[in-house]
């Protein structure tokens, strides 16, 4: 299986502050990848970095053999982002939302880039919502949108920033379905930031856990078993959903 | 609930419900009797206290470190769990102090904010330059309406502000100059320093006030909601989508709002004139006489860079924008305040310019 992204002992620092270091992975193509970790452990900035929002200070990180430090649009294109809270355009309707990338990068005539965003809609369950305004729509519909906005130019890799969050599990467990279904049908890499045990256990093919003591990598592998095989404290009370520090008093 | 201090002994009795309510009316004497306690043995006795939550044992362990060297007796074991669980609650952890701010770090912080300024001009203009190629992401529609609320919107300020002052500043000399038989020139007074000076600096604070902190809550909440992001994501140039119409906007609706303003303060000075028994015709005449196209024309040229100052000001304070609620609010505030010193300032420079060059 081939690697769609290569991160190689990477290291971001805020002035003298050291979120991580010593960061390695590699993601295959087709699987979806989950990076999860506490709060403040640094997985939303080492997200930040595999979109290519933020260079590095250490370290490489390489998305579809081309070095994401600093990306130019044609490999930009190549990446879906789905931000934590959908980041939908507040004065477009989910239909232009869908249709913008088409537009700014397609020389597709509008009529078909509409066709196209249809579709996209219409992939995550939103045909019928197309004409509604972001205001409009429920957070778990927002995500969606965020999701079809983001297949928009069919990218083969896609990033999801914290999909669960702020869902019902209901939602929630459709959002994983509905990640599911993209891989199977379209074939996508999903690389996914979130810390809801449910939804990792529900879509990952394997995972990275970032500790903010450790500041770095202390687990990677399938998480199905690593709460069982890894000898780490932190990383089989997160998969035993202990709570750490619990009854130390 | 009863505290009772036995010093002879180093006793202190607390008895009936040691709870949020009950802890209140005798937190302050407990806290009293443990400080005057203090230097001897001292044991509470809690054989009497029915109950105890976290506020009581809050109170216990305030007593505990107001005294320094307490025993507990006759508390039940919960109680003990429930005081000890609270002292490691309230222990915080160790924390390095602030380094102090060196005269360095203020030159790193001053030097570091001038380059982002600087670095964003620089993108602006960049984007500009660039703008046939993106000509796609520059969308006609974001320019209509930032032009719309920043000039169209604007009028009826406009003309209320600048009728008013050209009234006050008609009313203001009229009293001096006419101790001097001199009312006529009144007309020229007021015409010359609306046209050359007040008239642009006026609408540049209009400006400032009311599009330069739209422009940087809209773009500062896009920030906030990640959809700056989300362009840079998807290959788009946020500073051509978002800055470039407001900029273009802003530097196109200033000389119209200035001729505006103008015209609306010379209405307002040749109301108190003619009101003064000056004919309509001699202040015209006035007018005509003493201001020459130059002063018209520098002052539009003025406007039009105050325009590109206040709309750059409140754009890169929207995309400065940091994280969290009260963000957007800061970054329009800084937009204010920032476009009008930028155009104040602009205002001085283009003062020992004109001076210069004799216009």
């Amino acid at each position: 299986m081939s690697d769609v992204i290569s991160v190689s002992d990477v290291a971001v620092r805020f002035g003298p502050r050291q979120v991580f270091h010593h960061v390695s992975f590699s993601v295959h193509a087709g699987e979806v990848f989950v990076i999860l970790g506490g709060s403040g452990c640094g997985k939303s900035t080492l997200l930040r970095m595999l979109m290519g929002l933020l260079p590095p200070s250490e370290g490489h990180i390489e998305v579809l053999g081309r070095d994401m430090a600093h990306p130019d649009t044609a490999l930009r294109i190549q990446v879906g982002v789905m931000f934590q809270m959908g980041a939908l355009f507040g004065s477009m309707t989910l239909l232009e939302n869908v249709m913008l990338p088409l537009e700014m990068h397609t020389a597709l005539p509008e009529a078909a880039r509409a066709s196209v965003a249809r579709t996209k809609l219409g992939l995550v369950g939103l045909g019928d919502a197309a004409a509604l305004m972001p205001a409009e729509i429920s957070g778990g519909m927002a995500k969606r949108a965020a999701i079809a906005r983001a297949l928009a130019l069919d990218p083969p890799v896609l990033f999801l920033d914290e999909p669960s969050a702020g869902l019902d599990p209901s939602t929630s467990a459709g959002l994983d379905r509905l990640i599911l279904d993209l891989r199977r049908d379209l074939g996508i890499t999903f690389v996914v930031v979130t810390h809801e045990l449910a939804s990792i256990l529900a879509i990952a093919d394997r995972c990275i856990m970032l500790d903010k003591t450790a500041q770095g990598v202390i687990a990677e592998g399938d998480p199905r078993t690593l709460g069982e095989t890894s000898d780490n404290h932190t990383v089989r009370a997160f998969f035993r959903r202990e709570a750490e520090g619990a009854g130390s008093a | 609930m009863t505290v009772r201090l036995d010093l002879a002994d180093g006793h202190l009795a607390l008895a009936g419900r040691l709870d949020t309510q009950g802890s209140g009316p005798i937190w302050q004497a407990a806290l009293a009797a443990a400080a005057k306690a203090k230097g001897g043995p001292l044991t509470v006795d809690l054989a009497a206290v029915e109950a105890c939550d976290t506020a009581g044992a809050t109170l216990l362990a305030d007593i505990a470190e107001t005294h320094g060297a307490v025993s507990f007796a006759g508390a039940a074991p919960a109680t003990l769990d429930l005081v000890t669980r609270v002292t490691a609650a309230r222990r915080l952890p160790p924390r390095a102090p602030a380094p102090p701010i060196t005269w360095a770090e203020l030159f790193r912080t001053g030097f570091a904010t001038a380059t982002d300024g600087l670095a964003f001009f620089g993108e602006a203009a960049t984007a500009l330059a660039l703008l046939p190629a993106r000509r796609k992401m520059f969308r006609l529609s974001d320019l209509w309406r930032s032009a719309d609320q920043a000039g169209v919107r604007a009028l009826p300020l406009v003309l209320l502000l600048g009728g008013l002052i050209g009234l006050i500043l008609a009313f203001q000399s009229m009293i001096p100059m006419r101790r001097f038989g001199a009312d006529i020139f009144v007309a020229n007074l007021v015409a010359i320093g609306l046209i050359r000076e007040l008239g642009p600096l006026l609408a540049a604070v209009i400006l400032a006030g009311r599009s330069g902190s739209a422009f940087a809550a809209e773009i500062g909440t896009m920030k906030v909601n990640q959809e700056i992001d989300a362009l840079t994501t998807m290959g788009l140039d946020p500073v051509t989508m978002l800055v470039l119409p407001r900029l273009i906007a802003a530097i196109a609706v200033m000389p119209a709002l200035t001729i505006v303003l103008d015209l609306a303060g010379l209405l307002g000075m040749a109301t108190v004139l003619v009101g003064d028994g000056i004919p309509m015709v001699t202040i015209g005449n006035q007018i005509a006489a003493w201001v020459v196209p130059s002063d018209l024309y520098g002052a539009l040229v003025k406007s039009a860079c105050f325009g590109a100052a206040v709309a750059a000001v409140g754009c890169r304070a929207g995309m400065a924008t940091g994280l969290g609620p009260e963000a957007v609010g800061v970054s329009a505030t800084r937009a204010v305040v920032s476009g009008i010193v930028a155009a104040i300032l602009l205002d001085g420079i283009f003062a020992v310019v004109f001076y210069r060059l004799g216009l």
